[in-house]
């Protein structure tokens, strides 16, 4: 074969293309890491929204506050320090505002002179940058950030101008260092100029790199030192990653040639110009130049963080660690190196203690955190609240903390408050700061940990140190810091009662300095109203006069509020308290008419949780008054409002005032022009409110008035809105009937339904649903439609998509009931044969509702009548069975079980017997209702042929190895034997127990406690023929022998109590006795089980004479097992004993009398 | 009945005998049941002196006396006193029936 004969010769050999692409997969997955998705979702931070991520944003360091109940602690700023600062916070706001809005203005004007597309002129640029530095020269006490190198020179400057405004120059004076607020990345102006003496208390938490630091600062890079990450919402590019450091010298030299570069030396004069600018570059070594930072603090963070290849899980004085995240360096630096403890400080060795304790708590293996947690709690007092929480917080606080960390850091707080109790006040603002935000978490979970700590701290605290904290941050600026505030607040008013915070309430909201202070209080008390629900109702008056003024309040936001407030205490109310609400009712109802949008809104929210509190007469005079505005609002289309007047709607047609005529007159109209349209059943969620609402409505105006409206709807053309009329159908009819409805309507409806069926191209349950509903309630009514919907159904059993046939079936399922009902029997049989002949079906789900229909089928006909008969059906369901589909097994089971039950003679013994085989194996089904349904089938089929046969498939089977299926058997046996009387099976058991093959044994006797459990008192008949076969599973050697024997025993001895077997028991009690000192768990269990049962069957007094020999036995042990038998006994019969203690008179001495003299009286 | 006794639960009894249980009992299944039973009044353990559990069983004694309408009628004829008196008499004698507790001698 030549070249030219064959021109299509490949040019080169190589593999298929699809080889190549999947070695260029298998390399780029080489670096891939599968973790790394999942760990950042475990984050915390990553989950959150912006507004809940807002608690990095805010910057709220409250410093560590004076405890005003302990004595001489003048530590700490107090309430008025603490108040003045958030009155200098608001004012720095408003300025702030002012100026930038200023600069706003004078950009604006600016704009023409600078064109942008052109370099401006010099003089330009320096004017704008003069007015610039103007601007932050004016700014007084500009938040200065630790990374705004601070120089000396602005300090002057800046008081000076401060003391052109009266506040800033109070401020200034008063605030002595030690009050400065001290906030994480605020630095305090009069730090560096270390004239003003010592701070008193900083901690690292709040340690800032400033010039008087810097020493100790420079050797850390940015992150360490407890500083909070980053205060924006961007995962921060750390410094110390090593994906992101600089470039050393070193390094760089290893890079570049030799030859041919040359290090440029910065210009004459060059110094950095705005660091402000570079708010990502803190003082860190690479600014400084190169540092040995050998042995520091931070040389060891670095290596455990960035540079070393791995993190450490082994750390010196903490043993091995579960994990250790690179974050975790920055907070446990200190402890990550090995250091001569011996010349640390007490302090510092506390500090390292706490932190090894923390980071096993947080890292550790279970055991280890364990351990761990309860060091720490014990020693909780030692430590002191200060060093505890200065490590504790700022880790809480820590952006890549994920669920299980903080839950344990949550846990290691609640522990720790518990100890500390009273020493955590100066402390409780800077808890409250980490744990507020757990209080808007989307987790459950969070938010109950967030509340328990809440209330735990203000139950240390007590509620006047709790309310001197949060007070100012009640007119915080912060939006988010209310919110959080008052949730707070809340908590802690269902931790020390609403009526201690009502007079502090009441006050907050009659606030006349600022609205944000009343806006804060109502909110307040709507979510002690969420949050307590129906524990409000004996303050009600209370919390709602506390709030009513707020309606009319001036500010919008306000107004808002305390109408949101009022639906949440009307609704934990109800149905109770409506005379509370008498004085809002007549602002609320004014307001309606005064406001648009959000505030009608929640004005109309208000009302109509209010409405149903009502008496009847009332409730429809002002249901009457809001509806005019509900009409209004039906045309808006805010999606929000929407909801709420759908609401109120359903709210107001559920009161028993409100009369069916004046719904179907006034409300209906309207209300199906706004809402019935084809747009509203695209939104899941209006689509829900409307049907909910329009069935609400059809409870008083009657179910023909609703349907008549929406039948021809049926037939719309779009399919979502046939769906939203189908199932707002099906809900009216099924609570409210179709006897309503005339014959005009019903040919409508079912017209519309067969249609909707018929067009249906999504199957899902609802059509089918109300198909059912429907016909079901029409009942005998449907009689002229059956030969048509049957058709339906067998023209759609032979579709080809499967779906449709499983639905055509399910549908069969419901009807047959009606087509019995209205006489047409030979549709179900024609019915029957056709989904006999579908049974070859090979999807499961859809063969199961076959069976299911079949079933159906033969319910209603009876087995006699049934089409095909039942012995054809029988056979085709054996193979059937084996099916491992539980829908499949399910509706077999249940046909077949029905079969045994009414129409076993109609199968001939052979066909039953193969069942029977089958059916085992069913016993072990997963669902329980399949093995129940198999259970019961066991019980018909061996009523039905006789126990005989099937028990002695049933023994065998006890041989198998297969555990599942002895046990399965064992069940079986018992049924056997609950249904064709114990005498049937007790003699074949028994006589089974002699083979020495130990399985069939055991069998035996699970077998017999599963008789005994079921027949109950009968087994007083079987109980001497038992006694010589317990006998000998009582002294087996095997420890399950004597467990089961014991069981035996237990079900024996509670079925016989009060019917004279005494002697029996008796006897068998001696054997399970000795058995009492067992120590395996199983086995002791079921012997004390079998000694309770005895304690029934015999009486109290017999059980303690064998109780008291080892009451005061000399050794121990058997004194335990016998005081535990004696409690037992004496909580089940304490009185019954009475008679049955010994007379221990003889005991008696001079200083005791033991002789029980009321009871030696005779008469 | 035992309630009846005396009504009190003790919640968080801290009992000694908790810790020196036998040790492979400390694991087993009946552990939880038999914390719970210590937790009612009137139940034992294996350092029960003789003096508690007869005082257990005379207040026993004295509460079903007092709980048993028969019981009591028949200890008023008996004593000649009204039944009344005898409820009374049963439920002062429950403080201390046998007598002040045993001297604690110091180990």
């Amino acid at each position: 074969m030549s070249t030219s004969t064959s021109p299509e010769q490949l040019q080169s050999y190589t593999a298929p293309k699809e080889v190549l692409d999947e070695f260029h997969e298998m390399l780029e997955e080489e670096g891939f890491d599968p973790f790394a998705e999942t760990a950042n979702k475990r984050q915390i931070a990553a989950r959150q929204s912006d507004y809940q991520k807002k608690r990095f944003l805010v910057d709220r360091e409250g410093g560590v506050s004076k405890d005003a109940f302990a004595d001489g602690s003048d530590s700490g700023s107090d309430y008025a320090e603490a108040m003045r600062m958030v009155r200098l916070e608001k004012e720095e706001q408003r300025v702030r505002r002012a100026i930038e809005e200023k600069e706003r203005r004078e950009r604006e004007e600016g704009q023409n002179k600078m064109d942008l597309d052109r370099t401006p002129p010099r003089e330009d640029l320096e004017a704008a940058a003069a007015a610039m530095n103007a601007n932050t020269a004016a700014t007084p006490r500009k938040k200065r950030r630790w990374d705004v190198v601070e120089p000396g020179a602005t300090l002057p400057d800046q008081s000076a101008t401060e003391k052109s405004t009266e506040w800033s120059k109070e401020a200034l004076e008063q605030s002595t260092p030690k009050k400065k607020r001290s906030r994480w990345d605020a630095t305090p102006a009069d730090m560096s100029s270390g004239a003003l003496g010592e701070t008193p208390k900083r901690s690292r938490w709040d340690q800032t790199p400033v010039a008087g630091q810097v020493s100790n600062i420079l050797a850390t890079p940015l992150g360490l030192g407890g500083l909070p990450s980053l205060p924006l919402g961007v995962p921060f590019p750390s410094m110390d990653d090593k994906h992101n450091r600089y470039l050393s010298d070193e390094e760089l030299d290893a890079v570049l040639p030799a030859a041919g570069y040359v290090i440029v030396p910065p210009p004459e004069g060059y110094a950095l110009q705005n660091p402000s600018r570079k708010l990502l570059a803190p003082p860190t070594p690479h600014l400084t130049g190169f540092q040995i930072q050998d042995d520091s603090d931070a040389a060891a963070t670095l290596a455990a963080a960035g540079l070393a290849p791995e993190a450490p899980t082994e750390i010196p004085g903490v043993g091995a660690l579960a994990f250790f995240k690179a974050e975790d360096a920055q907070y446990f630096g200190k402890i990550l190196k090995e250091e001569d403890e011996s010349e640390l400080s007490v302090d510092e060795l506390k500090e390292r203690k706490i932190m090894r304790l923390l980071l096993k708590i947080k890292n550790g293996t279970p055991p280890v955190r364990k351990t761990a947690l309860r060091q720490i709690t014990d020693k909780a007092r030692d430590f002191g609240a200060g060093p505890l929480f200065d490590k504790i917080l700022p880790l809480l606080m820590e952006r890549t903390l994920e669920d299980q960390e903080r839950h344990l850091l949550v846990k290691v707080i609640d522990r720790v408050l518990y100890k500390l109790d009273d020493l955590v006040r100066p402390y409780v603002h800077k808890i409250l700061v980490v744990i507020e935000p757990l209080l808007i978490d989307e987790d459950y979970y969070a938010r109950v940990e967030g509340r328990e700590i809440i209330s735990n701290l203000s139950k240390a605290a007590g509620l006047a140190h709790m309310i001197s904290t949060m007070r100012p941050d009640i007119d915080h600026v912060d939006e988010y810091v209310r919110n959080t505030t008052a949730r707070a607040f809340s908590v802690v008013a269902s931790a020390l009662g609403i009526p201690s915070l009502l007079p502090f309430l009441k006050a907050v909201c009659r606030s006349k300095k600022s609205w944000q202070a009343r806006h804060t209080g109502i909110r307040i008390v709507q979510q002690i109203a969420i949050m307590m629900g129906c524990a409000v109702l004996p303050h009600l008056r209370n919390l709602v006069e506390a709030i009513a003024h707020g309606l009319s309040d001036e500010q919008q936001k306000v107004r808002t509020m305390t109408a949101l407030g009022l639906a949440a205490l009307a609704e934990a109310a109800a149905p109770y308290g409506i005379e509370s609400f008498d004085a809002v009712l007549r602002p609320l109802w004014i307001g309606i008419r005064q406001h648009r949008g959000k505030g009608l809104a929640a004005f109309l929210k208000a009302i109509g949780f209010i409405i149903p509190l009502m008496d009847p007469e009332y409730a429809s005079y002002y249901t009457k008054e809001v509806t005019v505005i509900l009409i209004r609002e039906f045309q808006s289309s805010d999606e929000e409002m929407k909801k709420i007047v759908l609401k109120v709607v359903k709210q107001c047609a559920a009161t028993e005032g409100v009369t069916p005529g004046y719904i179907k007159e006034d409300i209906l109209p309207e209300f199906f022009k706004a809402f019935w349209v084809r747009r509203m059943a695209l939104d899941r969620r209006n689509y829900r409110q409307v049907v909910e609402t329009t069935v609400e409505l059809a409870q008083k105006a009657g179910v023909a008035e609703i349907v008549g409206r929406i039948v021809n709807d049926l037939k719309d053309e779009a399919e979502p809105y046939r769906k939203m009329v189908m199932e707002t159908i099906t809900k009216v009819v099924t609570s409210l009937g179709a006897s309503d409805i005339d014959e005009r309507l019903e040919i409508r409806l079912v017209d519309g339904i067969i249609y909707s069926f018929q067009e249906q191209t999504t199957e899902d349950q609802v059509m089918l649903d109300g198909f059912g509903t429907v016909v079901n309630a029409l009942g005998i009514r449907v009689k002229p439609y059956l030969t048509q919907i049957v058709t339906t159904v067998l023209w759609r059993l032979n579709n080809k998509s499967a779906k449709v046939r499983q639905q055509a079936a399910d549908l069969t399922t419901r009807l047959a009931v009606v087509i019995k009902q209205c006489g047409e029997d030979q549709l179900l049989s024609k019915l029957g044969v056709v989904l006999f002949e579908q049974l070859g079906e090979e999807y499961p789900d859809t063969l199961g509702s076959i069976i299911a229909a079949e079933g159906a089928i033969a319910n209603v006909v009876g087995m006699t009548q049934m089409q095909p008969p039942v012995k054809d059906i029988l056979p085709r369901m054996t193979p059937i069975l084996r099916n491992r589909h539980e829908k499949v097994q399910e509706a077999s089971i249940n046909l077949i079980g029905r079969i045994a039950d009414r129409g076993a003679e109609f199968v001939p013994a052979r066909e039953w017997m193969r069942i029977c085989f089958e059916l085992l194996d069913l016993l072990k089904a997963h669902k329980k209702g399949i093995r129940r349904a198999a259970v019961n089938t066991f019980g018909y089929i061996a009523k039905t042929l006789g126990p005989q046969d099937v028990l002695s498939v049933l023994l065998t089977n006890l041989r198998v190895q297969e555990r599942q299926s002895r046990v399965c058997s064992t069940v079986a046996i018992a049924i056997v034997a609950e249904t064709c009387g114990p005498f049937t099976c007790i003699p074949a058991i028994l006589n089974e127990y002699r083979t020495s093959e130990l399985n069939v044994r055991t069998g035996c006797l699970k077998a017999l406690s599963f008789v005994f459990e079921y027949v109950g008192p009968q087994s007083a008949f079987y109980c001497d023929s038992v006694v010589s076969m317990l006998e000998d599973a009582l002294t087996d050697r095997d420890l399950v022998h004597r467990q089961t024997a014991s069981t035996i025993v237990k079900h024996l001895a509670i079925g016989v109590a009060g019917l004279g077997c005494e002697d029996s028991m008796i006897h068998l009690l001696n054997l399970v006795w000795p058995n009492c000192f067992e120590t395996s768990p199983h086995v002791i269990g079921a012997v004390m089980d079998a000694i309770e049962a005895m304690r029934v069957s015999l009486g109290p007094g017999v059980l303690l004479s064998y109780v008291l020999q080892g009451l005061f036995h000399p050794a121990r042990k058997v004194r335990e097992v016998y005081w535990r038998i004696y409690n037992a006994l004496y909580l089940g019969a304490a009185d019954a004993l009475v008679p049955f203690y010994p007379d221990l008179g003889e005991l008696t001495d001079e200083r005791n009398v033991y002789d029980r003299h009321p009871l030696q009286i005779w008469l | 009945m035992s309630t009846a006794i005396s009504g009190i639960r003790l919640t968080c009894v801290k009992r000694p005998w908790c810790n020196n249980m036998s040790s492979e009992l400390r694991f087993t299944a009946t552990t939880q049941t038999e914390h719970l039973h210590a937790r009612y009044t009137g139940t034992g353990h294996a350092d029960m002196t003789k003096y508690d559990w007869l005082t257990h069983q005379h207040r026993d004694t004295c509460a079903s006396i007092v709980g048993h309408f028969p019981l009591s009628l028949y200890l008023a004829i008996g004593d000649n006193e009204s039944i009344g008196r005898v409820k009374f008499e049963m439920t002062e004698r429950m403080l201390q029936p046998c007598g002040p507790p045993p001297e604690k001698d110091d180990d």
